[in-house]
């Protein structure tokens, strides 16, 4: 049976892409698992939305999904962002898969620069949208140049931005996109998710799938792979502490974001994982311990 | 005598002058002299008989194209004449020093440092060429103030003394002096004449050229007059310099 | 003096279409020893180095190199990541437009510290007092480290691009016209510093230039070019003083005096 014929968008195949389109993908994304964190060119197709609003993510999450899987997107942490919104609805139209904003119900998870706080199980996949994938790019404009360094692994420049960072401001200032080696090898952008994600990433139990639209690239991170964030030895990698709990659901050590309230400076912290907060606030109001 | 510090042998020199139609320009033929450890030989000769580029072709700066320019060092017997560069250099470094009328240096490097540096790469140790540079320079009469001064802003005559400093502060066992008095008043001249001296009876071999009648009597032990080895002119280009006396 | 040489380079040639840009050169290089190759425009000398450091693929001829393990090696048969090391530890290069040798948005201590960065160096204080060591060396203020060289005058960003060759201890450092395009003053100040490091250093170099006077200034041996080809070599002051070839003779008496 056609899957399409089950669709409630007629005139697409299973997920918007062809079939030819995913079997190229699914080839870049098993090669991308076999050398993890290297970059693997692939032939992206246009999309119906503009770049810099997750092509390569959709590109891939379209590639690996099947009908019984649940999908889960999230834009900075939240499920309800125009953007989370557009992709959940595009594959719910174009795939008529399961949608959902819980993580531990979720098998695949598209993300913008957020790795959810619950943590991820084998079985899961996680895909991210990525902007720029080359992480020696701003010190190196030369294509040919990075990907020489790649094979070499020559990374002394990943460093020199860090040397940098501490050079300006006293301490390693990059809070975003923070470089990691991957499974002692390749240095890899993990996309502008803040370093605070960067230790969920190290040994985790689920496929990290990465996917650059405008770029053409996708790497991966495999399950149970070391990922350690560069460093120096008298600066060694920290992720940032927040000094309060969330003021919604009383989380400590997760991600939180600054909401401003009104014009008069008020503010409050909150998480930055929807669904983490309001299953929190659930489990609460229904009398359990948080 | 033990063996000379430097021997010419049967030396000729001529230039080939291809932006003049390339008409070949003889200058020495046939030298032959040497200078052993503790002589100061002197040649007397006119300007333009050829002496400067006898001491020229001895430090390597000058091509020599016939014969053989032998100069000892230690145990070895160096042929300049055939000698790589490196040889050459090798010979600088440690055996021959050469001091012309004329300065060149690295511009805005101060004085002492000028001298100091030739110092090391004579091998003196840091301290000790700066030690030695300072007196060189007070025995020399060079003010103290215009030490830290680059040389290139001095007279012809300060510059000369600052050349001479160069060209002593390593000890090496064979001088080479062009004129080094050239420039210099009677005081002067007879501090450079102590210097020579001294060095002289310090066991250096010394081979120069001295205009002035007076320095070249207080420090030659032998003259020896070029214009025996004066080159004859190919037929059809006439003379270009007077013989000698 | 029977030492082998650091560098042998043998019948370099190379063609751009039926043009001879480098045709059969050939030299030593010792150790210490400052080898200026000089000639006007066109005659070969910077294709010459480009296949020296082998930026430039040669259509003939050979460069070997004595590795710090005292092994003598053909540059053209050491795999890229060797010979990328090599660059980056045992040689240097000075480029007449510090745009292509420096980072130019990278702090001067960036830049300095990159080479010890690429050879494993994790420790921040430790690269930051090499470089502030090696800043001092070259005569950049130590409070000029956290800057660009964007913001350095034209003969600090060559003073940079030493100290950042420098900072690895290279045994061989190219360097293609340093001085060109500087005031006459900063030039003289730029010679007076690399012939100190040179000494103190013993440092071989291969020095690309066309002004006689900083051949004279810097090298003990000098190589004349024209058309790709080399008209006369020998030690610097005896080519300079008694040249024998026509052509240089011509660029001799070409020279200024000032």
């Amino acid at each position: 049976m056609s899957p399409a014929a089950a669709l409630p968008q007629t005139g697409y195949n299973f997920a918007y892409l062809d079939e030819g389109t995913k079997r190229m993908i699914r080839r870049a994304i098993l090669k991308a698992v076999a050398v993890p964190g290297y970059q693997v060119p692939f032939a992206a197709r246009e999309m119906p939305m503009p770049y810099g609003w997750g092509t390569g993510g959709v590109q891939v999450t379209a590639a690996i999904l099947g009908a019984s899987d649940v999908l889960k997107v999230i834009d900075q942490g939240a499920d309800d962002t125009t953007n989370a919104v557009s992709i959940r609805r595009f594959f719910g139209r174009t795939a008529g898969v399961a949608t959902t904003t819980r993580t531990a119900e979720a098998t695949v998870i598209q993300t913008r620069h957020r790795i959810p706080e619950t943590p991820l199980t084998e079985g899961q996949i996680l895909v991210y949208q990525v902007p720029i994938p080359e992480p020696l790019r701003f010190l190196e404009p030369r294509e040919t140049e990075t990907r020489q360094l790649h094979a070499l692994a020559e990374y002394g420049l990943m460093h020199v931005k860090l040397y940098e960072d501490i050079a300006r401001h006293g301490h390693i200032a990059t809070t975003y996109a923070y470089p990691v080696e991957v499974a002692g090898r390749y240095v890899m952008d993990p996309s502008p998710t803040p370093k605070f994600d960067n230790p969920k990433m190290d040994d985790c139990p689920a496929l990290q799938l990465f996917g650059a639209g405008r770029e053409k690239r996708i790497y991966a991170v495999p399950p149970h792979t070391r990922v350690r964030s560069l460093d120096f030895e008298d600066h060694p990698f920290r992720v940032q502490r927040f000094e309060r709990p969330c003021a919604l659901c009383g989380a400590e050590d997760v991600y939180l974001d600054e909401v401003v309230l009104d014009d008069a400076g008020g503010r409050m912290f909150v998480c930055s994982d929807t669904d983490h907060c309001e299953t929190r606030r659930d489990a609460i109001a229904h009398g359990e311990s948080a | 005598m033990t063996q000379p510090m430097i021997v010419f042998e049967d030396v000729g020199k001529s230039f080939i002058l291809h932006l003049r139609e390339g008409i070949t320009l003889p200058v020495i033929a046939h030298a032959s002299l040497s200078v052993g450890a503790g002589e100061c030989v002197v040649l007397g000769g006119a300007s333009g008989s050829g002496k400067s580029s006898l001491l020229k072709m001895a430090y390597g700066n000058y091509r020599c194209a016939q014969g053989a320019i032998r100069v000892r060092d230690g145990e070895r017997v160096v042929d300049v004449a055939r000698a790589e560069p490196r040889e050459i250099l090798d010979l600088r470094r440690r055996v021959v020093s050469y001091v012309s009328q004329f300065l060149r240096v690295i511009p805005r490097v101060g004085t002492r440092a000028v001298v100091e540096a030739a110092g090391i790469e004579g091998g003196l140790a840091t301290e000790a060429a700066r030690t030695r540079a300072a007196d060189l320079l007070a025995r020399l009469g060079l003010p103290e103030r215009l030490w830290d001064l680059p040389p290139a802003t001095f007279s012809g005559g300060e510059q000369q003394r600052v050349n001479i400093a160069r060209g002593l502060i390593a000890e090496r066992p064979l001088l080479l002096l062009d004129e080094p008095t050239a420039s210099l008043d009677a005081q002067n001249r007879a501090v450079v004449v102590e210097l020579i001296n001294e060095r002289r009876k310090a066991g250096a071999a010394i081979l120069g050229i001295f205009h002035d009648a007076d320095v070249r009597d207080a420090v030659a032990t032998h003259v020896v007059d070029v214009a025996g080895f004066r080159a004859k002119f190919a037929a059809g280009h006439g003379a270009a310099g007077e013989a000698a006396a | 003096m029977s030492q082998a040489p650091l560098l042998r380079a043998e019948g370099l040639t190379k063609r751009y279409g039926a043009r001879l840009a480098c045709d059969g050169v050939g030299f030593d290089l010792h150790p210490g020893e400052v080898l200026a190759v000089v000639g006007e425009s066109g005659s070969g000398k910077s294709t010459l180095l480009g296949l020296i450091a082998g930026e430039t693929a040669a259509d003939g001829g050979s460069v070997s190199y004595r590795m710090r393990d005292g092994t003598v090696r053909d540059l053209a048969e050491l795999g890229a990541a060797e010979r990328r090391a090599l660059m980056r530890t045992d040689w240097g290069f000075v480029r007449q437009d510090a745009a292509q040798g420096l980072r130019m948005s990278v702090s001067a201590g960036g830049n300095v510290g990159e080479r010890l960065m690429g050879v494993g160096a994790r420790h921040y204080a430790e690269i930051r007092a090499a470089a502030l060591d090696w800043l001092a060396r070259v005569e950049i203020a130590a409070d000029r480290i956290d800057d660009p060289p964007t913001r350095f005058s034209g003969g600090m960003r060559q003073r940079l691009q030493i100290a950042r060759n420098l900072v690895t201890a290279p045994r061989l450092v190219l360097m293609d016209e340093p001085t060109s395009g500087l005031d006459v003053s900063v030039q003289a100040r730029l010679l007076d510093t690399i012939r100190g490091l040179v000494a103190e250093l013993g440092l071989a170099v291969l020095i690309v230039t066309h002004d006689l006077a900083v051949a004279r200034l810097l090298s003990h041996r000098i190589l004349v070019m024209r058309g790709g080809r080399v008209i006369e070599t020998g030690l610097t002051d005896q080519v300079l003083d008694d040249p024998q070839a026509a052509y240089t003779q011509l660029l001799v008496s070409s020279v200024l005096a000032a």
